[in-house]
């Protein structure tokens, strides 16, 4: 609408535009005082009402971060974690949609059925917990991996994807061609559905990245822990790994709760920061590949 | 649908055996031609056979005194016992009523709000601005749980939190937000809406998407204000996504989410942050009380369908859209 003109239009567009304003300050603003806060000396954090910028200068926390032994493992483990898993959630949640989006496959609505009961009826906690247990998985990395390869909601995303942007002529020529399916997917679909796997990769590989509940029920060692659970003890425990008390036992004490303060907005920062650096990359395809899989999803 | 030429080697059977044969016949020809979309599907299916259907089999072990010496099927059933013990029990009535506070109060607020703010987005006509605000809202989705909660103490902690900070330098009293029961729905909920409610707007957003921009030329040049177009052209468009979320979410009445829950609860704030999901945890993972903890987690189960199949039933009834 770009007409505007009317008096009552363009004061409707005013209080609109004020009220978007304020309502984006709100979301971004947590933000912004944790990154401001990670780099201001942290006795002047709360001079003024308002940290709109770092007062001082100060990388004492990042610095504690880097030193950490807790955290570095952590971080290493949640790449891990992350990548094999989002790997196979990839190879899994395709492999499932591209059949189902093909308009010959036979008792394809009994197999949707299938998979889509599992949306609304679920073991729960104790009898999933039981099954791991059986299988032998429980302290091993395979318990961060294997789990959770399907979203059926991801599954369905994709799937809509495929039947409303792959063009079926492309595949039925193909076939008259004598490709077979497997090549199909890999030398047509694929390339044509790159939006869409974007966005499957972000929303996997950002679960993958930020879960700790499976984390804390199923891994005893701590050097299997994901950065996370690391997380959970520095910010919600208030508890510091061993390597960290060290450092901080030889400090004195108002110097100690002030480098406890910076090293909680530094442990935030570094842990969002490889999300927060794919999002502008993926984020371009939010439109294409999830608007389009969400209409008839 | 049968082909002649399939059809003559059976002459010598009743017409309708033919069609059947030549419909397995069909099939058969059909499954071979795509035989990789079918070895395709294996993988998941067995994926799903094990994280989701085993272990909804194991749920047998609500009914019996399940025991790792005898295994799910060696273990004596016991019938309704331990579904007896957890309504019988002292806490019952509180879990159930902090978990709808939680569950209700979620839903008030987590529903509307995407939905007013989309019509906000969408009412918005320079494009730059439009989407660079939308990419901000989406942000605090991407951050986890850990982090959220962690940035709920920044704010709320007593010690050195902003909020209490501030209300000090102005002379007042600090409130201790985190350790209190009657807080604590507010901090769960309004924390849930500083990182979802962005988010929430991309479905609506989707549907808006679909609106022929043709309508709204008509209503202008008929002289309707925007308050008009919004209410007539708008919000009817998108009312089959809001009954569809509105489902959705209803349907997880009784799924108080653990993990926000959890890391939110301390021993100050049980009165109102015990929840069936932080409750099924500490009986079955701490307590090792499988059979007990299982029993809870299938209450908490069949109530949540229930819900799902009412809602569903109501708006199949009231408007056009419905899950199935």
């Amino acid at each position: 609408m770009k007409y505007a003109t009317s008096k009552g239009d363009k004061v409707f567009d005013v209080l609109n535009i004020t009220l978007v304003v304020i309502i984006s300050l709100i979301i971004l603003y947590p933000l912004i005082f944790v990154v401001n806060a990670s780099f201001s000396d942290p006795t002047r954090i709360y001079e003024v009402p308002l940290l709109l910028y770092p007062r001082g200068f100060n990388i004492e926390g990042y610095k504690e971060v880097l030193k950490s032994s807790d955290i570095w493992t952590g971080f290493k483990n949640a790449v891990i974690y992350t990548v094999l898993g989002t790997v196979i959630n990839l190879v899994v949640t395709t492999i499932a949609a591209y059949p189902l989006s093909r308009p010959g496959l036979r008792g394809k609505k009994y197999i949707t059925l299938f998979f889509t009961v599992t949306m609304f009826f679920s073991g729960g906690l104790i009898p999933t917990y039981l099954v791991n247990q059986q299988l032998g998985l429980v302290n091993t990395i395979w318990v961060m991996i294997l789990p959770g390869a399907l979203g059926v909601y991801n599954m369905i995303l994709m799937r809509t994807f495929f039947s409303q942007n792959i063009p079926n002529d492309l595949i039925e020529s193909a076939y008259i061609d004598g490709a077979n399916d497997l090549w199909l997917l890999w030398k047509v679909v694929l390339p044509l559905a790159t939006p869409i796997i974007a966005v499957m990769a972000m929303f996997y590989g950002v679960g993958r990245w930020n879960a700790y509940f499976d984390a804390l029920i199923y891994l005893q060692d701590r050097a299997k822990y994901p950065l996370q659970i690391i997380l959970r003890e520095i910010l919600v425990q208030g508890q510091f790994g061993q390597d960290m008390n060290q450092v901080i036992a030889g400090s004195a004490e108002s110097e100690l709760l002030m480098l406890k303060m910076t090293l909680k907005y530094s442990v935030v920062i570094v842990s969002s920061l490889p999300v927060l650096l794919f999002y502008p990359v993926v984020a371009k395809y939010f439109e294409k590949g999830i608007l389009v899989g969400s209409i008839k999803g | 649908m049968a082909l002649p030429a399939a059809g003559r080697k059976n002459e010598h059977m009743p017409p309708h055996k033919q069609n059947i044969q030549n419909n397995i016949s069909l099939l058969w020809k059909d499954v071979k031609k795509h035989k990789w979309l079918y070895v395709m599907l294996i993988i998941p299916i067995v994926f799903v056979l094990i994280w989701n259907y085993w272990p909804m089999y194991g749920v047998v072990i609500a009914f019996k005194d399940y025991s790792p010496a005898f295994g799910i099927l060696g273990s004596p059933w016991v019938g309704l016992k331990h579904f007896e013990r957890f309504f019988a029990s002292y806490f019952f009535v509180d879990i159930i009523v902090n978990t709808l506070r939680l569950s209700l109060y979620s839903l008030l607020v987590g529903v509307p709000l995407p939905i007013i703010l989309a019509l906000l987005f969408h009412e918005l006509n320079r494009k730059w601005f439009k989407s660079s605000v939308q990419t901000i809202s989406y942000i605090p989705n991407f951050i986890s749980v850990v982090v959220v909660i962690g940035m709920v103490q920044f704010f709320f902690s007593t010690q050195d939190g902003m909020i209490n900070m501030l209300l000090q330098i102005m002379g007042f009293d600090a409130i201790d937000f985190l350790g209190s029961p009657s807080w604590f729905p507010h901090i769960y909920v309004w924390s849930g809406v500083w990182q979802g409610v962005g988010w929430g707007t991309l479905i609506y957003t989707a549907a808006m998407s679909g609106i022929s921009p043709d309508q709204y030329e008509a209503a202008y040049l008929d002289g309707a204000s925007r308050f008009h177009c919004i209410r007539h052209i708008t919000i009817p468009s998108i009312m089959p996504t809001i009954v569809i979320s509105t489902i959705l979410a209803t349907g997880s009445l009784l799924s108080v989410g653990f993990e926000k829950t959890f890391l939110l609860q301390n021993a100050a704030n049980l009165a109102t942050s015990e929840v069936l999901s932080t409750y099924t945890y500490k009986m079955g993972i701490i307590n090792g009380e499988y059979s007990f903890s299982a029993a809870v987690g299938l209450f908490n189960n069949v109530i949540n369908f229930i819900v799902l199949f009412t809602v569903n039933k109501i708006a199949q009834k009231t408007s056009e859209s419905s899950l199935w």
